[in-house]
């Protein structure tokens, strides 16, 4: 009995952004014109599974208390990549996808190394990153344009036997070939260690440095196979900075809503996934009930506004006024 | 201060050699200035107009508008936080400047006031969101950017706005009221000095240098922390949205998108001019040399006829490198 108990308190947070999900889909199938078909499904798992590959990345790296403000525009710069690489025999495209990955696995370690071993504060660091990795995007793409493997494209946006988007059951694949090892790994629990209280840590042995180093690499990887998926869905590579400053917001939405702690050593990505779910869904909820699409944008900032001041609720159980000042 | 030597090792180590009163020069900012000299030489070279009056004149201009902007984001930086809602503050303030301007004679007079209140608005929900709530300040604003940039989406109906500018707004940042010194540029030198007093002769100044060092120690010493944080903010986004006034002015129209490209200068003017992105630390003389660092940079770039994709990388590279040089945190120890 107190196993659960302790798998409860750990996993709240995750099973609050289900909650939020399902009582917003819910919502969104039963006021759909269409009502719950696999069509409807599948649309929205496409659209939902790129900003959970994001919100996975920032989940990394807001674990060890960090903050990556570079998500969105690795996840651009891979878009325009693949855009010229995944192309051509199954063989090309393989190549491709393996060195997408690769790049996103480097940007990923670059923002690792400079926060880490450079010792940048990480909004300042990501934010810098970030620039140099949208300009290498705009010198990739300059106008929209490119293509893509279209029946790797269609296999992997398509459905399983029918009903089963595959979209999802590729982002199943995700997390049990890259969040269960990792958070399961030594390092997985440095990552948690160093959000949870660095100092303590690093007076316990734990391999802080490398650590943090694999939450920063590994998130460079999600955001890349974010951006492989948007190009399998758009069949297009396109440097837009709009597009990557809002994944970037976006990615900081789900992982608030999935219970992530901003302050880290709290959380999974399995809840920055259903808070990425969650998150798109209120978007979409607009449409079902026929608002101007206007509006969307000032809906999802409050609605984001509303989830961070959420977390304020803790400052009542403080019971020392100097703990406010962390 | 007697770890700051420890901390800068070699540079302790140069400092014991030179003369007396370079002691008091913050090796950050001689950095940044010693790189201005460095890009006119670079200039110079590259283009035999780039030395001339008018031309240093034109950049200085361009520089007030980034200067106004990065005074609040100092401030807010000194504090050991940061303002990432930048881009649509100065969004905001140059369109609901413009949008005032158009109600008849009161909406003139109004129009500047208006956008710096609006601008100061979104600054008072970051700072309620940063002081009274306990949000980290990079989360809460940039909240609140989205939902100004929302707001101004429903205003505008997605579009760049008809209104124009008020002839107040396009004297202040075109005229020329002083022979030989843009108006900005004034503009910019009274906010400046005001600034500098502020920092350095009031309570209010200490008080965000004791938070920025320590929140804790300057609550114990009976500073109400709260209220000076939530003043910082508002007087970010208030100085934001002055800066998109102004830019309001110089281009006489607002634009949708106009804030984006000030968030990462004005980061890195201010981080560039040394003051510590920790909070706690740092001069206005520094945030000058680094608004006109980076002006001067984003200047010779585009007369290198560099296009927008060099310009994000030589941006990024050189934050970092400069950062790297300088704004390093200590490393973890128990």
């Amino acid at each position: 009995m107190n196993e659960w108990r302790y798998w409860f308190a750990e996993q709240k947070g995750t099973l609050l952004a289900l909650a939020i999900f399902v009582v917003m889909f819910v919502i969104y199938t039963s006021n759909h014109p269409a009502g719950l078909t696999a069509n409807v499904a599948q649309t929205a798992a496409n659209k939902g599974v790129l900003l959970a590959f994001v919100a996975m990345a920032q989940t990394l790296v807001v674990i060890t208390a960090g903050i990556d403000l570079s998500v969105g525009m690795i996840f651009i710069l891979t878009n325009c990549l693949a855009s010229w690489l995944v192309v051509g025999t199954p063989a090309e495209t393989a190549f491709g996808v393996v060195v997408v990955l690769l790049v996103g696995l480097l940007c990923g370690a670059i923002n690792g190394a400079i926060v880490i071993y450079g010792r940048l504060q990480p909004i300042v660091a990501t934010i810098a990153t970030g620039a140099v990795y949208f300009g290498i995007a705009l010198l990739l793409r300059p106008f929209p344009g490119g293509s893509v493997n279209e029946d790797l494209a269609d296999a992997l946006t398509g459905r399983l036997f029918g009903y089963v988007p595959s979209s999802l059951v590729a982002l199943l694949a995700v997390i049990m070939l890259v969040w269960v090892p990792f958070s399961r790994s030594v390092y997985g629990r440095a990552a948690y260690a160093a959000g949870s209280s660095e100092v303590a840590a690093y007076m316990s042995g734990v391999p802080l440095k490398r650590g943090k180093f694999m939450a920063y690499t590994l998130a460079g990887l999600l955001a890349a196979i974010g951006g492989l998926f948007l190009t399998f869905f758009t069949y297009t590579g396109e440097a837009a900075y709009a597009s990557g400053n809002a994944y970037t917001l976006f990615s900081i939405a789900a992982v608030v809503l999935g219970g992530v702690s901003l302050f880290g050593g709290r959380g999974s990505a399995v809840g920055a996934i259903f808070g990425a779910f969650a998150f798109r869904t209120i978007g979409d909820l607009l449409f079902v009930f026929d608002f101007d699409p206007l509006w969307q944008p000032l809906f999802q900032g409050v609605v984001l506004l509303v989830a961070v001041s959420l977390g304020a609720f803790a400052l009542f159980r403080v019971k020392n006024r100097l703990e406010w000042f962390g | 201060m007697s770890d700051m030597g420890t901390a800068a090792g070699p540079l302790g180590a140069l400092k014991s050699r030179m003369p007396k009163f370079l002691h008091k020069v913050d090796p950050a900012v001689a950095t940044a200035f010693a790189c201005i000299v460095l890009l006119l030489i670079v200039g110079s070279i590259y283009s035999t107009s780039f030395l001339s009056p008018e031309y240093l004149l034109q950049q200085l201009k361009v520089a007030s508008f980034l200067g106004v902007i990065a005074t609040g984001m100092m401030l807010v930086i000194l504090l050991g936080q940061i303002d990432l809602s930048v881009p649509w503050t100065v969004a905001t303030g140059a369109m609901m400047a413009s949008a005032a301007a158009a109600f008849g004679p009161t909406g003139v007079v109004l129009a500047i006031p208006f956008g710096i209140l609006c601008g100061a608005a979104i600054g008072t929900v970051n700072g309620i969101g940063v002081a009274y709530l306990r949000i980290p300040s990079m989360i809460i604003t940039l909240a609140t950017n989205a939902v100004a940039q929302g707001l101004m989406v429903v205003y505008t109906g997605g579009f760049s706005p008809q209104d124009s500018a008020s002839a107040a707004m396009r004297w202040m940042a075109t005229g020329v009221l002083i022979p030989g010194v843009p108006n900005a540029v004034i503009v910019w030198a009274i906010i400046g000095a005001a600034t500098v007093f502020v920092l350095t002769r009031t309570t209010f100044g200490r008080s965000v240098y004791a938070i920025g060092n320590r929140e804790r120690a300057a609550y114990l010493s009976g500073v109400d922390t709260r209220r000076v944080v939530l003043i910082a903010f508002a007087v970010s986004g208030g100085l934001s949205a002055f800066g998109g006034v102004l830019l309001a002015g110089y281009a006489s129209k607002a634009a949708q998108s106009m804030g984006d490209p000030y968030l990462l200068p004005a980061i890195a003017a201010v981080v560039l001019g040394g003051t510590s992105i920790l909070g706690g630390r740092g001069s206005y003389l520094g945030t000058v040399a680094g608004v006109i660092l980076i002006t001067l940079l984003q200047s010779i770039l585009s007369v290198m006829q560099m296009p927008e994709a060099g310009r994000q990388i030589t941006y990024g590279v050189v934050i970092v490198a400069m950062l790297l040089l300088y704004g390093r945190s200590p490393a973890t120890r128990a």
